[in-house]
């Protein structure tokens, strides 16, 4: 927009400014509702800048449906088959969470799956099994924030760039964890940790609540605490956030550090559904946890996203694989199809967000 | 005037005059939104000339500039290029035509070769493949015009030195065939040595019947290398063609100052003596930038330091804020020394920066205004860590109506408002929390005049409440109209310090400008 129309617009809007009493801007919300059709209202913003993405989940069931009609048909499979695909969802899903912070603090996180396997690997050896589940557990969450903060460092105080310090942490925590386990497969003695995967929370499986768990919090964090807040102002500007005082560089750290819990977690989750851990185990996980962040409209160069896109982005890849399977195809024809899928989202996501930034900022003006 | 110079004078007329105009430009005028930039510009180069541009900063020497490399496209008016009407579609058309222009800063692709570099875009090539040893030969016959055969044309342009890159910009310029250049300030990034070898390339390209507009604020150089002079004004041709020898400074001065557009400045209430100190900095430095800057703001007290861009302004601003470290000396805050480095520290101790370059340094573009506002506050608002956005709306709506920001409504995304509001959001956000010192960067670039009137109302409210004002600018005006004391920098030093009131706009341009002025007398 131009200076010239920003003051044509001005006169209007001021006009009600002075009108309103203070508290206008609840008003201002409310009126919009009520006049106009509800896409257009404020409340539906979060649900409008998903809809493709949701609308993509919907013709997945919809081919689902089709092809499978007498699967379908069965309430209890249905049931049961959401909470595969859930589940199927819920360890990458924390991670990508923690993907998302760091992308939009203007990072990026490569050594995400490495990380897990050496957290999962470390959890399980028999020396930390020795010390029952809790030993695991603490042990995974450790590991997985010990190995964030390393990236933190090197990239906030090291200088290096998130990229390049991250690769070399994925190649590094892998060859870590074959080290650790010796490139054997380490069988999870714990039963705890062992059932944590088929037990179930008021009927719904332990590993999505854990999951709804970590994405609501990871939303709160985002949207409604100072560390959200400047991650979005270190990733949308940083030298705009240094010089309001923004500790830039402690920031950057703690995100880092937040990836690697969230590995340390999903790490965890892995294991129990296994019931083992392998150096070789979360394999591509950070293409995954990017790509889901990216087609939730998660900005690659930082300073906007959300956590609800992204989480909507693990659940579309993880319902192709289920559609894939209970079709009894083969894994290598939905990568091709996940491909296709990253681009169409984006470049939707980059069409509908230039449009709908034009259409909102002429509506708005027309509304104030 | 003696008879000597009159003579000379005569004689360097008549030896332009007898050469052909290749360029001539007839009432050329360029407005961007809210600013008209270029409002009837007369200019006529002629072959083999070097033609200077004066004009102080916002005059329209940059759009101008522009306007001839085909950047933008002028709203009306003429511009004939070797007899013909032009009009260039973009960049890559002037330069076809042998206009070439050198940007202050280079652009040049450091990590290519010289060779690759001089080519960029127009690479002679066969059947698809660069001919790289016939670009290197090309390129070592231009370096060698240029007198530097030295440098090697296969060398990354990234290690050479700074006079060297302006001499690849120069060959690139010479690979196009140019006959005409243009050339940004090529002195300031040079030294004093270098730029007399830059002279007698520029002497060497005139000896070739090749053009150049050469643009610089240091009379001396236009002394020495030009033949006429073109002074702009608030996007006007003041003066046209003077003699670049014989006019005396202080004509060439004028016809600089006393602007058509009035700014409105706010009365200026009597100093008062007995307000506290605020800020002493004392000894600061940092290599290459300044050295031994000392200075005091006072409680309501508003310092304005005037100096030429590169004379070490923003540096030191940033430097007090501790956005740069210093290398030596002291900042203190009411008797209490800041710790070097820390932006941290500086804005705990009250210190608040808008800085230059707003939407690079300053901005989240895409993020609503109260964000904008609270970007330095919002954990001071927050509670236990939880960010309370009704009341960041709350102080952002009292601050847009404090400063009158248009539009109102303060969940708008920045990026929607005009450069005015957009700075009133920066300055606006020093105004929440206990911001004691301002220090302010070119407050008014980019800003309509409307809105400059009422930012400079804002600054004086903001000292007659009691902060410390410290305002950088190149607009000595601004600095002259709203500073209490004025402190004139020059090439990272402070060499003039006086009561805003006590100067005028010519004796500051002067001694920015290195006591031109004496010596304009002397000639």
């Amino acid at each position: 927009m131009t200076a010239d129309e920003a003051t044509a617009t001005a006169v209007p809007g001021e006009a009600t400014a002075t009108a309103a009493a203070p508290g206008q801007t609840k008003q201002h919300g409310h009126g919009a509702g009520a006049n106009q059709s509800w896409w257009r209202s404020d409340a539906s913003d979060y649900a409008r800048r998903n809809l493709g993405l949701i609308g993509v989940l919907v013709a997945l069931v919809v081919i689902g449906i089709i092809t499978q009609p007498q699967l379908y048909s069965d309430a209890t499979w249905v049931k049961n088959n959401t909470f595969t695909i859930l589940q199927q969802a819920s360890a990458i899903g924390v991670v990508t969470v923690g993907m998302t912070f760091v992308i939009i603090g203007g990072g990026i996180d490569l050594s995400v799956g490495a990380i897990m396997a050496l957290a999962g690997v470390w959890a399980t050896t028999l020396a930390t099994q020795s010390y029952g589940a809790g030993g695991m557990i603490f042990t995974g969450l450790v590991v997985g924030l010990g190995v964030g903060l390393v990236n933190g460092v090197l990239i906030s105080y090291g200088r290096l760039v998130p990229f390049i310090a991250t690769l070399a942490m994925m190649v590094a925590a892998r060859g870590l964890a074959a080290e650790i386990s010796n490139k054997q497969t380490q069988v999870s003695t714990s039963q705890f940790i062992n059932d944590l995967a088929s037990a179930k929370l008021l009927g719904i499986p332990v590993l999505v609540v854990i999951l709804v768990a970590v994405g609501a919090l990871g939303w709160v964090l985002l949207n409604r605490t100072t560390f959200g807040r400047r991650t979005v102002a270190v990733g949308g500007n940083v030298e705009a956030a240094r010089l309001a005082g923004i500790n830039v560089k402690a920031h950057t750290l703690m995100l880092y550090a937040l990836s690697g819990l969230c590995c340390g977690i999903g790490a965890l989750m892995l294991t129990s559904q296994a019931t083992s851990a392998q150096a070789a185990m979360a394999n591509m996980y950070e293409l995954d946890a990017i790509a889901a962040a990216i087609i939730g409209g998660t900005l690659l160069s930082g300073g906007r996203g959300t956590i609800v896109g992204a989480l909507l982005g693990v659940l579309v890849f993880s319902t192709i694989t289920n559609l894939f399977s209970i079709n009894g195809l083969s894994t290598e024809s939905q990568n091709m199809i996940k491909g296709a899928i990253i681009v169409a989202a984006v470049l939707i996501q980059q069409f509908r967000f230039n449009a709908l930034t034009q259409f909102l900022s002429r509506n708005k003006a027309i509304r104030a | 005037m003696t008879d000597s110079t009159t003579v000379s004078r005569g004689a360097q007329m008549a030896d332009t005059d007898d050469r052909p105009v290749v360029l001539r430009l007839t009432d050329v005028v360029k407005t961007f939104p809210g600013v008209r930039a270029l409002d009837g510009v007369q200019l006529e180069v002629r072959a083999g000339e070097v033609h200077c541009l004066l004009g102080q900063n916002g005059a329209g020497k940059s759009t101008l500039i522009k306007v001839l490399a085909g950047v933008h496209r002028p709203d009306s008016g003429t511009v004939e290029w070797l007899g013909e009407e032009v009009s260039f579609a973009n960049p890559q058309a002037a330069m076809k035509t042998g206009i070439a222009t050198i940007y202050q800063e280079l652009d040049l692709v450091e990590d290519l070769s010289v060779a690759e570099n001089a080519f960029l875009g127009h690479e002679p090539r066969r059947f698809g493949f660069v001919r790289r040893a016939q670009m290197a030969r090309v390129t070592r016959e231009i370096l060698g015009r240029l007198g530097h055969a030295e440098i090697p044309p296969r060398r990354l342009v990234r290690s050479l030195p700074a006079a060297g890159k302006q001499i690849v910009s120069m060959a690139r310029a010479l690979s196009h065939e140019a006959k005409l250049i243009i050339m940004d300030e090529p002195s300031a990034v040079l030294a004093h040595d270098e730029v007399e070898n830059l002279f007698r390339i520029i002497r060497e390209l005139t000896a070739q019947g090749i053009a150049v507009i050469y643009i610089s604020h240091r009379m001396e150089e236009i002394r020495e290398i030009g033949d006429r002079v073109t002074v702009l004004k608030d996007g006007r041709t003041t003066a046209a063609n003077l003699p670049a020898r014989t006019t005396p400074t202080r004509e060439l001065v004028s016809r600089m100052t006393g602007r058509t557009i009035e700014y409105v400045f706010p009365d200026r209430p009597p100093a008062d003596a007995s307000a506290e100190e605020l800020l002493r900095v004392e000894g600061l430095t940092r290599h290459g930038e300044f050295a031994d800057v000392s200075l005091t703001v006072a409680a309501g007290e508003i310092v304005g330091i005037a100096g030429l861009v590169g004379s070490g302004r923003s540096e030191l601003l940033e430097t007090i804020f501790g956005a740069r470290r210093a290398e030596a000396g002291t900042v203190r805050v009411a008797g209490r020394t800041l710790r070097a480095g820390s932006v941290g520290a500086a804005v705990r101790a009250g210190i608040g920066l808008a800085p230059e370059e707003r939407k690079s340094q300053a901005l989240l573009l895409g993020e609503p205004i109260y964000r904008n506002v609270t970007l330095a506050t919002f954990s001071r608002l927050a509670r236990v860590g939880f960010t309370n956005a009704e009341r960041e709306v709350a102080e952002a709506n009292r601050i847009a109506d404090t400063l009158e920001l248009r539009p109102r409504d303060v969940h708008r995304a920045v990026r929607q408002l005009s450069g005015g509001n957009q700075q009133k959001v920066v300055v606006g956000r020093w105004l929440l929390g206990e911001t004691r010192l301002l220090l302010l960067d070119e407050p008014t670039r980019g800003v309509d005049v409307g809105a400059r009137a009422e930012l400079y109302q804002v600054i004086r409210d903001l000292a007659a409440q009691g902060v410390g004002v410290l305002l950088v600018s190149s607009e000595v005006p601004e600095v002259l109209g709203l500073a209490d004391r004025v402190l004139v920098m020059r090439e990272g030093r402070v060499i003039h310090e006086a009561p805003g009131s006590e100067l005028d706009e010519e004796t500051v341009l002067d001694l920015v400008m290195a006591g031109a002025l004496m010596e304009g007398a002397a000639a």
